[in-house]
């Protein structure tokens, strides 16, 4: 008999024992077979002289690490493959939306283009697109974009926003956000301003890549859920996702 | 209504009462050796004891119709169970076919506008009356010791309801499905730390896509009803074991004792 199944013995079923055990050796003792207060008799079939655990406990202990390792195959795959997307960036995809010519600085173009591929309709989305103003305080801060392509997805809830070329502004048909010619928010519920597609021009066609999100500063951050605000403290409340492209 | 003796099949009539008639006679006797199915069933399984326990089991004055709204919850869910296996088999989970598979379902199927709308119209019936359950066991104060463990199994019923819900509206795939979808994903997606991973799980990915609407149809028709059915069966058991409470307008039952007790 060990010696810490006799301080059990002594001291009752130690707490950081597991439980399982303790049930396991409290039968063993209703027994008399083990730790009678170091009376145990070699009566168990088995028995020798400084065996370290009854043949019960070791049963029980190897029948519940099988029940867990069968009980962990099915799951993990399972759990893993249902998780998986969060942790998936997709290819980087480019789409041509039109020649330079098709775009002026004073107003916003609507293109349609493919968003996610193999869906059809569903997969598509429009984007407004404009020539970046140079010296705007918002080409100062992104002189790489060419052009400027704004999303219609609302920061609010996600429905589609149209442009009002009269106003000059965005507006959402769902709950009344407006934001105004650059995309920030100037009325109803939005958090942050309109999302962005990042520009180039090849072979004289303007292309639309990924999408990212905007502070209120207009600073390029990952692409954020519509609802999730973005800047300062809440870029550490809402997480960049790994299935999102790095802003530009 | 009480159902004639003789359509009631012998091993589900209810339990006699100690000292009902001799019983011991050899007629008796003979008339108790199983010689029909239910017998046959029942002397190899012992599911009448559980069956009578559970049909004859005692209710508690003042029971009224109000407590029959958690079985009609159960009807309304057997109706959703039922028709959402049969329109199954004519529905293409596929973002591209789905709509088109709703709309032939509707317009050119036999009866198939009729097995539809009760899916639509069933899944409202069951919300309203699971909240009626839920009210009438809160006025009623039955959610308290020693139901409290059905209370909260009953309020998990409630959210997978809800999630059925949610689910299920996306799988029409028209322009509401859809548009209602990506709001709701969204809203999940605002809750501080998890919720952008949480929207990024329902997805499928960081946009919605194909795998969106495959990953709400094993949600809405596999995962969320094993586990609604699962846990109706520990209501139900729970129910019978505790019982059911006495309107709170009979109030405990007072003898002599209670009534000095109040006194003292």
């Amino acid at each position: 008999m060990s010696a810490r199944l006799e301080k059990e013995a002594d001291s009752g079923p130690s707490a950081n024992t597991q439980s399982s055990l303790n049930v396991a050796e409290a039968a063993d003792k209703s027994n008399g077979s083990a730790g009678d207060g170091g009376l145990a008799k070699p009566d168990p079939p088995g028995y020798f002289e400084g065996e370290s655990m009854s043949r019960r406990k070791a049963l029980t202990v190897a029948g519940q690490a099988v029940g867990g390792i069968a009980g962990a195959v099915i799951v993990l795959p399972a759990v893993g493959f249902a998780v998986a997307p969060i942790f998936h960036r997709p290819e980087e995809r480019w789409e041509s939306v039109g020649p330079v010519s098709r775009f002026t600085e004073k107003t916003y173009t609507p293109v349609v283009f493919t968003l996610v591929e193999g869906i059809g309709e569903p997969g598509k989305t429009t984007a407004y697109v404009r020539k970046a103003i140079p010296g705007s305080p918002f080409n100062e801060t992104q002189p790489y974009e060419p052009y400027v392509a704004l999303s219609t997805r609302c920061a609010h809830l996600g429905c589609p926003v149209h442009f009002v070329s009269a106003a000059g502004n965005f507006i959402c048909p769902c709950h009344g956000g407006v934001y105004d010619f650059e995309g920030k928010v100037i009325g109803g519920p939005p958090v942050r301003p309109l999302d962005h597609f990042q520009t180039r021009v090849r072979d004289g066609q303007v292309q639309v890549g990924p999408r990212y999100s905007v502070t209120s500063q207009l600073q390029p951050v990952r692409a954020r859920d519509p609802g999730e605000y973005t800047g300062g403290i809440w870029n550490i409340l809402y997480p960049p996702r790994p299935d999102t492209f790095p802003p530009p | 209504m009480k159902l004639p003796d003789l359509l009631i099949p012998g091993p589900l009539k209810k339990p006699p009462k100690p000292g009902d008639g001799d019983g011991a006679g050899p007629v008796e006797r003979l008339k108790e050796t199983p010689a029909d199915l239910v017998g046959w069933i029942d002397e190899r399984t012992g599911g009448a004891s559980f069956l009578t326990g559970m049909l004859y089991r005692k209710v508690p004055k003042g029971t009224n119709w109000f407590y029959t709204l958690g079985s009609a919850t159960l009807f309304a869910f057997t109706v959703q169970a039922v028709t959402g296996v049969f329109l199954a088999m004519y529905y293409t989970p596929s973002a591209t076919q789905a709509y088109g598979s709703i709309t032939h379902l509707t317009n050119d199927v036999f009866l198939g506008e009729f097995v539809r709308g009760m899916h639509k119209w069933g899944a409202s019936l069951m919300i309203i009356l699971i909240w009626l359950h839920m009210a009438r066991t809160f006025v009623f104060g039955a959610y308290k010791y020693p139901r409290e463990l059905n209370w909260v199994i009953g309020v998990v019923l409630l959210i997978l309801t809800m999630v059925m819900g949610f689910t299920g509206y996306l799988l029409p795939f028209d322009q509401r499905s859809f548009w209602a979808t990506v709001v709701g994903v969204n809203i999940t997606g605002t809750g501080p730390l998890v919720g952008p991973y949480l929207a990024d799980f329902l997805r499928g990915g960081a946009e919605f896509g194909g795998t969106t609407l495959t990953r709400f149809y094993a949600i809405h028709m596999l995962i969320v009803p094993g586990l609604i059915i699962a846990l109706i069966g520990a209501h139900l058991y729970l129910v019978v074991k505790l019982g059911t409470t006495a309107p709170p307008w009979l109030g405990p039952k007072r003898t002599k004792a209670t009534v000095r007790e109040e006194r003292v």
